[in-house]
């Protein structure tokens, strides 16, 4: 099924992604993520068409490609989500965890890079601890790089799968009340969301407590709460983000009891957001820290499985769309003059 | 180190600036047995080596204060004939014979006056032995790349320094409130994920210091100002009568902090870059004479030091190379005129540390600097005689050593 592209400089002719890594939010423009969020729709049918027809939720396009997943820092979902995407896009996924990886026994990032690469990848997926690293070793190594987390910097497919989430709730980014709560300080997801969101035209609200609001972040194009009620008003769609165990108790806030009173997502405080918000997290959640229980749950408005069902076809769209260079694909192969990123 | 005397020397027609002497004119500099012999018109006598110096600025050898790295060849390259080194070597310089060790560290080519550990391992807890640190040949005590943190340590040190007539060098960083960061609070660091500190955190390091040092009287060095707020406390200290002094690198007044955008390790320096409020005053703090110390910091770190994610790089730059360019760039800008920054780069670090030099005085060493002060070239790290990594890399500059003569010997010539 073919879609009207759903931005007007894609209608026009614009090359929809000449980038050859997707390291962040910020280097993309508004119609590049517009044509990612568009490429998603398809596999998020596929995949939704094979779970229902008991059929094959498959799609041979990346055969014979070897996809290495790089995971320098824990994880379970963003890991197992990219894998899925590969296989069911036919590559070949080598999943590189960090107990399993040389960086225990002191080896350099860009060695480790060097060795990736001497693999022959054509496309790598890596998370690690330090904001930057994702881009340095892009820098190292042939194929394509996908930021699957990279400190507090940007985790770019969080917040394309959360604005799939969101246009398919929704139905729309632009004009949208979007308020992200909680860390933000140390938040990767909330850096790229809010890069994203203001960039399709939504209005995002920055809302946590002082102590984890970082400076000049109005400049990301959000506008700052402390106060969680004030933040909430009116608010369409509410993102809880995770509050880290090692970041309460003092440190940051004073208690899991303080913070769940005063910046806790509760029936009475979403109360204030408008009547159809929609809530949204991007896992693990704290069920009593930063969530009720009760509203991750309801299936009614929250979208937190839908984020993770949507995260699986946007990350098999950025595995296409990043290979398709390299597969050959007509109008890619050919940068047309254009200067690829 | 040879014992015999080299071959007289005169520099012939070049502009001689030594502000000790208030010199600034065109005038021939007669260099024998390792002195200064004569300035003037004077024709130069038959045996000296006759240099043409017209169209050259002959200034007193470079005294860079403070550096963390003795390298002669990238000193003497960029017409640095002494170094006041700082403790931070490995092991940090907190014994009397590792401090007499640094100080012979560079001979005869450069020389190298340290700056004893303040405290045992540079770890700002327990003095460390800076009486003896001064007869091994310390002309200072440091505090190292950071802050002592704990205010009792740092008044008791300025206390027992004062009473050994030894200059503290310190951090302008509050310990505490820069643990962990690699970069100034704000929209920067906050778009590219770092952890970062406010730019205050100067100021309240500045302020507590300068206070210390007024309750004991003792001579205190702010090795480097970079914030408009710092700049203020050093001033209200200076203007109550506080014996407090300033430094600053080139990399603080003309870069700010976009230059850490897209994770670029190798300007992570500590203190981090400012925001371009701070930068513009910092300028503001060298043109009314508050930072009356120009250095180069230099501070070269390995590639794999700095290759790597952000906040893991080491901090740190080249500075020797390109300390007396940049400085010719305030000159161009007209901030400060040649003979200040002269001043600056000499005598002001020489008298600072009590060392006999950036002077062209009679009988003063023979240390000297022949440079063109509106050649241009490409700041590029791959030609340095040291380390290369500099924030500067790529950058097109003027101003260029010709000559840089160390106790009468020519030591480095283009």
């Amino acid at each position: 099924m073919v879609r009207a592209p759903s931005h007007p400089a894609l209608a026009d002719g614009a090359h929809p992604f000449p980038h050859d890594h997707l390291l962040g939010i910020a280097p993309l423009k508004p119609w590049e993520i517009a044509f990612l969020l568009d490429e998603a729709e398809q596999w998020a049918e596929l995949n939704r068409a094979g779970a229902a027809q008991r059929s094959a939720k498959h799609d041979g396009r990346l055969a014979g490609l070897t996809q290495i997943n790089a995971f320098f820092e824990n994880s379970t979902r963003t890991l197992l989500s990219f894998e899925i995407a590969g296989k069911r896009l036919g590559a070949d996924v080598v999943n590189l965890g960090v107990s399993g990886s040389s960086v225990k026994k002191g080896e350099t990032l860009l060695d480790t890079a060097t060795t990736l690469n001497a693999m022959r990848p054509d496309v790598i997926v890596i998370r690690h601890g330090a904001s930057g690293a994702v881009q340095l070793i892009s820098e190292k190594v042939d194929c394509p790089v996908l930021n699957a987390g990279d400190g507090r910097h940007e985790h770019p497919t969080q917040a394309l799968l959360d604005a799939l989430t969101i246009r398919r709730r929704k139905g729309r980014i632009a004009g949208l009340k979007v308020a992200i709560c909680g860390d933000i300080l140390h938040s990767r997801v909330a850096r790229s969301n809010f890069l994203l969101l203001a960039g399709q035209g939504a209005e995002v609200r920055a809302v946590a407590p002082p102590t984890l609001l970082p400076a000049d972040v109005e400049a990301l194009g959000v506008t700052a709460f402390t106060d969680m009620d004030a933040g909430l008003k009116d608010a369409d769609v509410v993102m809880m983000l995770r509050l880290q165990t090692e970041r309460m108790e003092g440190a940051y806030v004073p208690s899991t009891r303080e913070y769940f009173r005063f910046y806790g997502l509760t029936e009475a405080r979403l109360g204030r957001a408008a009547g159809d918000v929609l809530v949204m997290h991007p896992g693990p959640m704290n069920r009593g820290v930063e969530i009720d229980g009760a509203i991750a749950d309801d299936i009614a408005r929250s979208a937190v499985t839908e984020q993770v069902e949507m995260g699986v076809a946007v990350r098999m769209a950025c595995l296409d769309v990043l290979t398709r260079r390299r597969r050959g694909v007509a109008g890619w192969a050919d940068a047309g003059g254009l200067q690829w990123v | 180190m040879t014992s015999a005397a080299p071959r007289p020397v005169a520099l012939v027609g070049g502009r001689v600036i030594c502000p000790a002497s208030g010199i600034d004119r065109i005038a021939n500099v007669y260099l024998d047995d390792r002195k200064v012999a004569g300035i003037g018109d004077a024709e130069p006598p038959s045996q000296a080596q006759v240099i043409d110096a017209s169209g050259l600025v002959v200034a007193p050898g470079i005294v860079d204060a403070c550096v963390f790295r003795a390298h002669a060849a990238a000193a003497q390259s960029g017409g640095i004939t002494r170094v006041v080194l700082m403790p931070d070597q490995s092991p940090p310089l907190d014994e009397p014979a590792l401090v007499a060790y640094a100080e012979r560290l560079g001979k005869p080519g450069l020389w190298v006056n340290p700056l004893a550990a303040a405290t045992r391992g540079l770890e700002g807890r327990e003095l460390a032995e800076i009486g003896l640190a001064r007869e091994a040949g310390a002309v200072g005590v440091a505090t190292g790349r950071a802050a002592i943190g704990d205010a009792r340590v740092m008044h008791r040190l300025l206390a027992y320094a004062r009473a050994f007539g030894l200059v503290v060098v310190s951090h302008a960083e509050d310990a505490a409130l820069t643990a962990g960061a690699v970069a100034t609070e704000g929209e920067t660091a906050t778009r590219l994920g770092l952890a970062a500190a406010p730019a205050f955190a100067e100021a309240l390091a500045i302020a507590r210091d300068c206070r210390l040092a007024e309750a004991t009287g003792a001579a205190l060095h702010m090795r480097q100002v970079t914030t408009a707020e710092g700049l203020a406390a050093l001033r209200a200290a200076q203007a109550r009568g506080v014996n407090v002094t300033a430094g600053v690198t080139p990399a603080h007044l003309f870069l700010n902090d976009l230059s850490v955008s897209g994770f670029r390790s190798f300007a992570r320096l500590s203190p981090p870059l400012r925001d371009e409020r701070d930068r513009l005053a910092t300028l503001e703090g060298v043109r009314d004479g508050s930072i009356a110390i120009l250095c180069s910091g230099h501070d070269p770190q390995s590639q794999d030091d700095k290759r790597q994610p952000f906040a893991e790089a080491r901090a740190g730059m080249a500075g020797a190379e390109t300390l007396l360019a940049l400085g010719l760039g305030l000159v161009r800008d007209g901030v400060i005129d040649l003979p200040r920054l002269i001043a600056m780069l000499t005598l002001n670090p020489a008298r600072r540390f009590g060392l006999v030099a950036g002077t062209l005085q009679l009988a003063a060493p023979a240390d000297v600097v022949v440079f063109d002060d509106a050649a241009p070239w490409r700041i590029e790290g791959r030609a340095f005689q040291g380390p290369g990594n500099t924030p500067f890399d790529g950058m097109p500059t003027a101003g260029r050593v010709r000559m840089t003569i160390k106790g009468g010997e020519v030591v480095w010539r283009v």
